[in-house]
C-alpha cells in the first residue's frame, strides 16, 4: 500500500471543508448577532437588575474558554436527551460565544452615540422604541461596522475549535488529510493559507471602514 | 430528562485537576512574559520607518492574526518535526502561545506608539534628551501605559485560549478535564467545574495584572485594567 500524498484531490477536500467553516461562521454571526443585540439592549436598559444580568452574562462568556462553551453545550444538549449532530452543537456554542462579545461591542457603540441625541429625541416626545429605531440605532450601526467586521475574523478563526468535538470543518479536514498523508507541514500550511485568504480581506475591510468612519471626525 | 448530578466523584481527581491548573498557569505566565517582551521589541523595530524589518514585522503580525491558534499549534507540534525540529507537547504549546501573543502584543503596542504625539518627541529633543532617553521616557513607557488595559485583555484571552493546547496533548487544565471525564463519564459535572475554574483564573489573572499595572504605571491605569473587557482587535 502506498501512502497518499498531498495533491489536488486533497486540496479539493480542504476547499469543501472550508465551506463548512463559512457556514458555521454565518450561523454564529446571525445567531450571535440576534442574541448579542438583545443582550446589548439589556445592557443599556433603564432597569438596574436587567443591566446587571446582561453584564454578568457578558463577563461570564468572556471569562471562559470557547472550548468549554463547546463541551458544555455538546454534553449539556445530549444530557437533555437530544442526540444532536456536531453541526448543531457547534453552531449553538459558536452562537453563545459570539453573542457575549458582540453584545459588549454593540453596547459600546450604543453608548458612543452622544447623550444629546437621547435628550433631543426625548424632547420630541418619542417613545423609547422610537428613539432606538429612528435616532440611536442608525448612528450606532455606523460606529459598529468596523469592530463587528473585525470580530467576524475572530469567529472564522475560532470555528477551528469545533474540530475538537469532531465537526469536519477546515482544521479537522487538515487533520484527517494529515493522518492519511503524513505530510503535516505541507498540509497545515495549506490549511493556514486558506484561513488567511478568508480572514485577511475581512481584517483589511475592517481597517478601511475604521479609517472611513474617522475620516470626517478627526479634523 | 432524569439526570442526577454527582459532583462527589470528582473529589478523588483533585490532584489531576490541580496539576492541570498548575500547567495552565505556568504556560500563561511564561507566554505573557515572553510574548509581551517580544511585542515591545517588534513594535520598536516596526516604529523605525522604511526598510525590510518593518515589512517583515508587519507580515508576521498579519499572518499570525489572520490564522487560527489551533492551526498554528498544529504547525509547531506536527509540522516542525518534519523539518527536523522535534519538540514536546508542553514546549510546542509554549512556543505556539508565545508566537501568537507576540503578534497581538506587537499590534497593540504599535497603536500605543503611534498615539504618542510628535510634539512630545520635539519637547524631549528641546530638553536635550538623547535618542535613547526619548525612546525610553517619551515613547515606549507612555505608549505601554496607554495600551496596558488592552494588552491585559489580550493576556486573559491567551490564558483562556491555552485550553486549545489540549488538542496537541498538552496536559493542561482542559486536558485534565477530558481525562477525568474519560475516567468517570461525568462529562457535564467535570466541564461545569472546570469552566468555573477558568472563570476564577480569568478574574484572578486580571486582578494580578491590575496590581502589576498599579506598580508600573500608577492607580489610573490599574483601574482601567480592572474594568476593561477584552477588546476585539480589528
Amino acid at each position: 500500500m502506498t501512502l497518499r500524498t498531498f495533491g489536488f484531490n486533497e486540496f479539493g477536500f480542504l476547499l469543501q471543508a472550508l465551506q463548512w467553516t463559512i457556514v458555521l461562521t454565518v450561523i454564529a454571526l446571525i445567531g450571535g448577532g440576534l442574541l448579542g443585540f438583545a443582550v446589548a439592549l439589556a445592557r443599556t436598559s433603564r432597569t438596574k437588575a436587567v443591566r446587571i444580568a446582561a453584564g454578568t452574562y457578558i463577563q461570564v462568556i468572556q471569562g471562559i474558554p470557547v472550548l468549554m462553551i463547546l463541551f458544555l453545550s455538546y454534553y449539556g444538549l445530549s444530557l437533555a436527551g437530544l442526540e444532536l449532530p456536531p453541526l448543531i452543537a457547534s453552531g449553538a456554542s459558536m452562537t453563545i460565544y459570539a453573542s457575549g462579545y458582540l453584545a459588549e461591542i454593540w453596547r459600546g457603540c450604543i453608548q458612543a452615540v452622544p447623550k444629546q441625541q437621547w435628550e433631543a429625541s426625548e424632547s420630541l416626545a418619542m417613545t423609547r422604541l422610537q428613539q432606538y429605531r429612528y435616532v440611536i440605532l442608525p448612528q450606532a450601526v455606523r460606529i459598529s461596522l468596523p469592530p463587528t467586521v473585525g470580530f467576524a475574523v475572530q469567529v472564522v478563526k475560532n470555528t477551528s475549535i469545533t474540530s475538537i468535538i469532531g465537526f469536519v470543518e477546515l482544521a479537522r479536514a487538515g487533520q484527517l488529510i494529515n493522518n492519511a498523508t503524513f505530510q503535516p507541514f505541507r498540509v497545515f500550511i495549506a490549511v493556514a493559507v486558506l484561513y488567511f485568504v478568508v480572514c485577511y480581506p475581512l481584517s483589511q475591510l475592517s481597517r478601511w471602514l475604521e479609517r472611513r468612519l474617522h475620516a470626517g471626525s478627526n479634523r | 430528562m432524569s439526570y442526577t448530578f454527582q459532583f462527589g466523584v470528582l473529589a478523588q481527581y483533585q490532584d489531576e485537576i490541580l496539576n492541570g491548573i498548575w500547567l495552565t498557569i505556568k504556560l500563561s505566565v511564561l507566554s505573557i512574559l515572553l510574548g509581551s517582551a517580544a511585542g515591545v521589541v517588534l513594535a520598536s523595530i516596526r516604529s523605525v520607518k522604511g526598510g525590510a524589518a518593518r515589512f517583515l514585522v508587519d507580515a508576521y503580525v498579519e499572518i499570525i492574526r489572520n490564522t487560527p491558534f489551533l492551526v498554528q499549534l498544529f504547525i509547531v507540534y506536527f509540522g516542525l518535526p518534519g523539518v527536523g525540529l522535534r519538540v514536546g507537547a508542553d514546549t510546542a504549546a509554549l512556543i505556539g502561545m508565545t508566537i501568537n501573543l507576540a503578534a497581538y502584543s506587537t499590534e497593540i503596542i504599535r497603536a500605543g506608539i503611534e498615539a504618542v504625539h510628535k510634539s512630545q518627541i520635539e519637547a524631549g529633543e528641546a530638553l536635550g534628551f538623547t535618542r535613547f532617553q526619548i525612546y525610553r521616557h517619551v515613547i515606549i513607557v507612555p505608549a505601554i501605559a496607554k495600551v496596558y488595559p488592552a494588552l491585559c485583555s489580550q493576556f486573559v484571552l491567551m490564558m483562556l485560549a491555552s485550553s486549545i493546547c489540549s488538542a496537541i496533548s498538552t496536559h493542561e487544565l482542559a486536558a485534565s478535564a477530558a481525562f477525568v471525564e474519560s475516567q468517570t463519564y461525568r462529562s457535564f459535572e467535570v466541564y461545569i467545574v472546570v469552566t468555573l475554574i477558568y472563570l476564577a483564573l480569568a478574574l484572578a489573572l486580571r486582578a494580578c495584572l491590575a496590581l502589576v499595572g498599579m506598580w508600573l504605571f500608577g492607580r489610573r491605569v490599574a483601574r482601567r485594567t480592572m474594568t476593561s473587557l477584552p477588546e476585539v482587535q480589528a
